[in-house]
């Protein structure tokens, strides 16, 4: 009972980390096409400049909640995907530090060399996150021992390649709908243009990946076994098309809400389907690691549930109230202000 | 080099990397929350410049703090998945509490602040650098709960081939996790302290900003000198405690070989681990180890010959690194103690200015030496005890950690130096007008 709590859980901490980061790393992935000045890019970095780091700790609990619930997975999981891991965390140090950089010093050199790691640092980990959960859905090469023994390369299959491509697409779409919410004029025009070909774009890979999905995947057993979880997908396919529709009315905070929607929905889908698994294993399913044979002791998961209980809604509440408080639009009075990036 | 010693090095590396940027967050944050707070009582304006003055060397320091403590969150599992699959039922959750507890609202509350000095009244901006200053310190307590479980495990059962959680409150109230607290705290309050008395001093022997400079020397001092005070105390009780839980990192401490009672302390000695001595032994305090350790002149020490050469840590490395430390202790209590007697004129001593310029790189080595004392020190356990570091790596290839450390010296090595080039940088520019 505790292990599928924390199951869903650990569904639900991913789901918002890749929600809110989402937009991050997307806006940061489409600046070169965004920003055409100078002006412009410093418009998305002060877009985002409150938000990321905070957005970011939802990967920290994420990956922290794997540990406390689930040791055996979290020491499988990290152990096997080294390399991408250590990419991964590389890249999103580039990106953190080019905000603070950036502004430093002032020469345009300077401040390219800072917008490129920012550009590889926000593209990068979409990607390898997008590869990783596709590569986990399909089932990693794990011994019953929880050894890994494929390589980095081997992540690169076709479906890992196909979620990639979607996490990109997904979270390049909710950054260019963040970046209309926050600006106006030219920018915002720019910004809804994009998003537009990228909902397009979205609905292709979401559609391609879910096929694959059905051929390479054993998630679909679930959906057979509880008909009811068709609810998940279906509000997922639901949120995309509310995402188009408030687009067309030019109703960004809206369309940008129905994203946030499409991207939760579309990691409780997989999650939904993974159940019981964690970590499927590729070579053998009676090698795959459980929400049961890698969980804590009871005593340990109900401790760490009072604590999710307590601190996670206060940590909403105050986070959506920093987004509320700091909700208006990236001026240039903004830009003029001492502190901005 | 093999993927333990390979793996060894690059948490070390990446530990005492993060180690360069976090003391500096917790006591800068502090002291930029009290320089805003006494702006709000007192409506004086330069409090208030010096907060965005301090805040903001504070966030370019922040930055690197952030960005390399999430790797050190996810190396126990990518270069200590044994560990993790062994201990992870107490160690995982309490680092997943600190998330929880502290970075959120860390990182949430950053952004808040830097955004918001002309959005909200001066009482409520002040409040949120201060909630930034309580979660970091926050995150400390529970990060060094967890380290301190793993100096000496409390509270768990050996059960299903792992070590699982039996006592929840033991493990909050573990001792040791209390006394390794108190003391990085204090230790990381001095370097802030003195942080700011050297940009201060450097800038009062330019005569820039004189008034400025002579308040925020002043809380820095003060401050500096309470806490390099209390950073004495909390060391005796932490060796006291060490003396009784880890016998072997206490006898490296002090190169001491020989067990027996009434041990005296030398002043000056050279180790010589190969033939189980010292080279050089001499100026004896007579009893003064027994009383350090145990405080008691007659108590018996244990010493290296009792634990065989595989269960020793390696002795020259910490007893020159506890030297140095407890060296530094005592030469930080006279710097800060003159700073804090002179703080009403405190520019006309310019010779001690232009030390304390330079003195701002000794509670940094202090505290790097410190960190290798408890964790070499620990050496070859990595739960004393319980588990043998050896036992604790993961399965990879060679290949890879090299690579990744090789990764990790560049990439740090140059964030690093562009970091240290810029707080250089906004430290001598000075406060905006
Ligand atoms: C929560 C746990 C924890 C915490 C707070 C720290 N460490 Fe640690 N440290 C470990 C957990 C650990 C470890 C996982 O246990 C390591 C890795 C290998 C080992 O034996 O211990 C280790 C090794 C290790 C080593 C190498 C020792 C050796 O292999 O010979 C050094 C130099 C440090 N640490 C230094 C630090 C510094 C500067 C820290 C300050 C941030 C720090 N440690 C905090
Ligand atoms: C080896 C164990 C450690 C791990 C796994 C770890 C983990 C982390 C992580 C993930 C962050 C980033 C949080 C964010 O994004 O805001 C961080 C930052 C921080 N950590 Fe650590 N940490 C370790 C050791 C320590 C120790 C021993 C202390 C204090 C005594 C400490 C104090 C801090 C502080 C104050 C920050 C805030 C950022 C900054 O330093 O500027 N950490 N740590
Ligand atoms: C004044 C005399 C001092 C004494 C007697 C002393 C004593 C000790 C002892 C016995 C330990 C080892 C504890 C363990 O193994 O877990 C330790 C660790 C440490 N020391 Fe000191 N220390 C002193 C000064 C300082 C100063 C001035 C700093 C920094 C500014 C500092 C920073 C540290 C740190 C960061 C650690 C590692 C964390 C810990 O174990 O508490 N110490 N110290």
């Amino acid at each position: 009972m505790l292990e599928t709590i924390w199951f869903i859980l650990w569904g639900v901490l991913w789901a918002v980390y890749f929600m809110l980061d989402g937009f991050d790393l997307g806006l940061g992935s489409l600046m070169p096409a965004l920003a055409k000045d100078e002006k412009e890019r410093r418009i998305i970095y002060n877009a985002m400049g409150p938000f990321w780091d905070g957005n970011e700790v939802w990967l920290i609990t994420a990956g922290g909640a794997t540990f406390a619930a689930f040791p055996v997975a979290y020491a499988v999981m990290f152990n096997g995907l080294y390399s991408a891991l250590l990419l991964l965390l590389f890249a999103l140090i580039l990106r953190g530090v080019s905000f603070e950089f950036r502004g430093k010093i002032d020469s345009p050199g300077w401040r390219s060399l800072w917008d490129a790691c920012l550009v590889i640092g926000s593209f990068l980990p979409a990607l390898l996150l997008g590869v990783a959960f596709a590569n986990i859905f399909q089932g990693l090469p794990i011994d019953n021992e929880g050894v890994y023994h494929g390589t980095f390369f081997g992540l690169l299959n076709l479906y890992g390649i196909a979620g990639g491509v979607l996490f990109v697409v997904m979270f390049m779409l909710h950054g260019a709908l963040w970046l209309a919410v926050k600006t106006e004029g030219v920018l915002q025009g720019r910004a809804s243009r994009f998003a537009s070909r990228l909902w397009a774009a979205l609905l292709v890979t979401a559609v391609l990946f879910l096929v694959l999905s059905f051929l390479a995947t054993r998630l679909f057993d679930n959906y057979l076994k509880m008909p009811l979880l068709w609810i998940i997908p279906a509000a997922a396919v639901a949120a995309l098309i509310l995402t188009r529709a408030f687009m067309l009315r030019g109703a960004y905070g809206k369309a940008w809400m129905s994203s946030a929607a499409t991207i939760l929905f579309i990691t409780f889908f997989s999650v939904a389907g993974l159940y019981p698994d964690l970590l499927p294993s590729s070579l053998d399913p009676g090698y795959s690691v459980t929400a049961f044979n890698a969980a804590s002791s009871q005593l340990t998961l109900k401790i760490m549930l009072g604590v999710a209980l307590v601190m996670v809604p206060i940590v909403i509440a105050y986070q959506t109230w920093v987004y509320v408080f700091l909700r208006g639009k990236v001026t240039e009075k903004d830009l003029a202000y001492e502190e901005a990036y | 080099m093999d993927v333990l010693m390979l793996s060894r090095l690059q948490f070390a590396v990446a530990t005492m990397f993060h180690f360069l940027f976090v003391p500096l967050t917790l006591g800068l944050s502090i002291l930029t929350a009290i320089y805003e707070t006494m702006y709000v009582r007192t409506s004086d304006p330069d409090y208030k410049r010096a907060a965005k003055f301090w805040g903001k060397l504070f966030l370019i320091n922040f930055a690197l703090g952030v960005v390399t403590g999430i790797t050190l969150e996810f190396q126990f599992g990518t270069n200590w998945s044994r560990y993790s699959k062994y201990v992870g039922d107490i160690f995982g959750s309490l680092l997943a509490i600190e998330a929880t507890l502290a970075f959120y609202m860390e990182s949430t509350f950053i952004g808040v602040w830097l955004f918001t000095w002309d959005k909200v009244r001066p009482g409520m901006h002040a409040f949120f650098i201060w909630l930034v200053a309580i979660a970091s310190n926050i995150s400390a307590l529970w990060i060094l709960i967890a380290n301190g479980w793993m100096q000496h495990p409390v509270g768990y059962v050996m059960r299903n081939g792992r070590a699982e959680l039996d006592d929840f409150m033991a493990v909050v109230t573990n001792k040791f996790a209390a006394l390794e607290f108190l003391h990085t705290v204090s230790g990381a309050y001095i370097l802030a302290g003195f942080f700011v008395m050297g940009v201060s001093a450097y800038h009062l022997l330019r005569k820039n900003e004189t008034g400025f400079f002579k308040k925020s020397f002043s809380v820095a001092a003060s401050f500096a000198l309470i806490f390099a005070l209390l950073e004495a105390f909390t060391g005796d009780a932490s060796g006291v405690e060490v003396a009784h839980t880890q016998p072997a990192k206490l006898a490296a401490m002090e190169s001491h070989w020989e067990t027996g009672s009434h041990v005296p302390m030398y002043l000056f000695a050279i180790p010589d681990p190969a033939n189980e001595k010292n080279s050089v032994e001499t100026l004896p305090v007579p009893d003064l180890l027994s009383l350090l350790a145990f405080h008691d002149p007659s108590a018996e020490v244990k010493g290296l010959k009792d634990f065989s050469a595989a269960d020793r840590p390696p002795v020259t490395l910490i007893f020159l690194s506890f030297r140095i430390m407890v060296g530094l202790g005592t030469l930080l209590v006279f710097l800060a103690a003159f700073g804090w007697l002179k703080r009403k004129d405190i520019e006309r001593y310019p010779g001690y200015l232009r030390l304390m310029m330079y003195a701002i790189a000794l509670p940094y080595l202090a505290i790097e030496t410190g960190w290798v004392v408890a964790e070499v020190g620990r050496q070859p356990w990595i739960v004393y005890g319980v588990m043998k570091t050896a036992d604790a790596v993961s399965i990879l290839a060679t290949s890879q950690v090299a690579v990744s450390l090789a990764a990790f010296v560049a990439l740090y090595s140059f964030l690093g130096a562009i970091d240290f080039y810029l707080l250089a940088k906004y430290a001598r520019k000075g406060p905006i007008h």
